[in-house]
């Protein structure tokens, strides 16, 4: 296990190393370059540009830049924004963890409705609920996320006034219920997408256990209908499923780009949309060199999480 | 090259033409039954006669304005009422179509024959043109592809072509590693191994021998690749960063439309029920053909 899980580490660095490569390569590709922002502003003269240039390094080949910029980043310096003068860090930092919040809510809100979605499907096959869970699935994955927004934007909060369209509350002014009540239209619309493919997903890993031989042999010893259920059959059917959560988490944080968008909820999604609209390419890079580890991070949890939940799996 | 030719007299004489053609008329019989299957295609069928008929079929022209109806509702000249520039939202949304569905459908073609070449490469060769194939997948997809498209958007100006062209490029890889995954174990078989041993080509393997075998896996993939691509387009189009505003797609008729959910909420409805209803005919031949294919699969 422990050798795997070194292998599994060992086996991520190329990746961190061809991300960074690529984030850089993208930056230089940048029209004008990295100090375009400030040759386009027509106050300066040629001799306060090349300054500048010098100071961010401009001056300097390539390979050197690249290195002085990887030797940045490992310190966790992502550079300067070019609009709020301030270090991408600091920025990023700051809408963090207004995005766990909204990422969490929607996990929260995707998981509660898959599993009971996909368990009563499987528990009552071919019941009614299993046909309408199955046709209501078909169109969610067919709905485009940004559009399910709007109508719950259109429905909830302008025609039917329940909810507030857009923001995320003060929580001086209202407090914490506010804040809930700002949270439930994204988190839904963030978690909703994956409802639809995990609800399948239960679904078919619930079947494929109650099929198997021990749970007969679990009822036959006499256990009760209940725990037979929580602790043979669910138990067996939720562990490939964890590690389904655990790739698509990531892509929450990617999917807050449209939620926060639509719903101004001031996160790093938002930043995202503004950064594109500013064309501030720092904070993007930030954010696209932050989703991109993410991404391999969740992979490799994901990976040991389920060599380790189910030892059948060979380390190799 | 004489080696070639002999092997194909060879391979007709087993009589595979035939038995290839069954094999088409089986699926073809097997998705006839498919009733969901038959009502996504027939769908398509509408949408797309809607999509190439477009001038002949659209009450109005797709940039005709009338600027004393600014976002009205409907009425008996507009059936879906009219947008924020007093175009007729009904004629957009046939116009719209076309954009739509040639994005998605164009996408989806880039996506297929990239994907196949470097799965088929990377599958038939193994080894370590395999490994460096496999690790710039890994590379390819740590990147969420809409932020890659979303900044590329902001550097290079969209046009309907650049869309499909940067669609494609960034869907591959899922496609790339199915055609792989079945190579691998393909190219094991004792078919290819005869094959090889009257001198087949490498070109000649995998064409006439592996390719047909995964063709199944291709189709139904292209098909989910096309209804993904028309989501990600709308989803560009929506943010600003798709096709240009004044060009109607499904995607960016609704860029504006939550600003008028008052005066007119349909602004916000219509395009997205259109687009629905479209990925949803498009998966349900998607379903179709995999059981069609692989009645074992379900």
């Amino acid at each position: 296990m422990g050798r795997f899980i070194a292998r599994r580490l060992l086996g991520a660095i190329p990746l961190l190393v061809g991300i960074t490569i690529i984030s850089f390569m993208f930056m230089h590709l940048m029209p004008g370059g990295p100090d375009s922002l400030y040759a386009r502003s027509g106050r300066m003269n040629q001799e306060q540009l090349d300054a500048i240039r010098q100071n961010m390094g401009l001056d300097q080949p390539v390979v050197i830049q690249y290195a002085r910029w990887v030797g940045n980043l490992a310190r966790g310096d992502l550079g300067n924004s070019y609009v709020q003068f301030r270090p991408v860090r600091d920025i990023i930092l700051e809408r963090l963890p207004n995005t766990m919040l909204l990422v969490g809510a929607g996990l929260i809100i995707a998981v509660t409705f898959s599993l009971i979605f996909g368990i009563v499907a499987a528990i009552y096959q071919y019941s009614f609920f299993d046909h309408l869970f199955s046709f209501v699935s078909f169109f969610g994955m067919a709905m485009p996320v940004f559009w399910f927004g709007l109508m719950l934007q259109l429905l909830f909060a302008v025609q039917l006034g329940w909810l507030p369209t857009s923001g995320m509350g003060s929580m001086d002014d209202g407090g914490i219920i506010e804040r809930i009540r700002h949270l439930i239209l994204p988190a839904s619309v963030l978690g909703v997408g994956s409802i639809a493919f995990w609800s399948r997903y239960v679904r078919s890993s619930m079947l494929e256990v109650i099929r198997q031989d021990y749970m007969r042999t679990a009822r036959a010893k006499g256990l009760r209908e209940w725990s037979v259920f929580s602790r043979h059959a669910l138990k067996n059917a939720l562990i490939p499923f964890v590690t389904v959560i655990g790739i698509d988490i990531p892509l929450y944080f990617v999917g807050a780009v449209v939620t926060e968008t639509i719903f101004s909820w001031p996160g790093m999604g938002r930043l995202f949309y503004d950064s594109l609209n500013a064309r501030d390419y720092p904070v993007l890079m930030g954010l696209l060199i932050f989703s991109a580890v993410l991404i391999v991070i969740g992979n490799l949890i994901a990976d040991i999480a389920y060599a380790y939940l189910d030892p059948r799996i060979k380390y190799s | 090259m004489e080696n070639d030719q002999a092997h194909g007299k060879l391979e007709l004489n087993l009589a595979q033409r035939s038995q290839r053609r069954s094999h088409w008329s089986i699926a073809w019989s097997r998705f006839k039954r498919h009733r969901l299957a038959m009502v996504g295609l027939g769908m398509i069928s509408v949408f797309t006669f809607l999509a190439l008929f477009a001038p002949l079929i659209a009450p109005y022209g797709m940039d005709e304005q009338d600027l004393f109806k600014i976002a009205e509702g409907p009425s008996a000249e507009n059936w879906l009422g009219t947008d924020e520039l007093g175009r007729d939202v009904l004629s957009r949304l046939i116009y719209g179509g076309r954009i739509s569905l040639a994005v998605g459908l164009g996408a989806a073609l880039i996506t297929t024959v990239v994907g196949v070449v470097v799965g088929t490469t990377a599958g038939y060769f193994g080894g370590w043109v395999d490994s460096i194939l496999m690790r710039f997948i890994d590379l390819v997809l740590a990147f969420p592809a809409i932020f890659m498209l979303l900044i590329l958007f902001s550097i290079v100006s969209a046009s309907v072509w650049n869309v499909i062209l940067f669609l494609g490029l960034f869907s591959w890889m899922w496609l790339a590693r199915v055609v792989r995954g079945e190579l691998l174990s393909l190219k094991e078989r004792e078919f290819v191994e005869a094959a090889r041993s009257i001198g087949a080509s490498n070109v000649r393997i995998v064409s006439q021998h592996l390719l047909p075998n995964v063709v199944a896996a291709i189709i139904v993939s292209a098909t989910l690749a096309m209804a993904f691509n028309m989501i990600a387009e709308a989803t560009l189009s929506f943010l600003g960063f798709g096709v240009p505003p004044s060009v109607p797609t499904w995607g960016n008729m609704l860029t504006g439309a939550s600003s008028f959910y008052l005066r007119a909420p349909l602004l916000a409805v219509m395009p997205g029920v259109v687009l629905v209803l479209a990925i949803l005919a498009i998966n349900f031949i998607g379903d179709g053909l995999r059981d069609a294919f692989d009645p074992q699969s379900r």
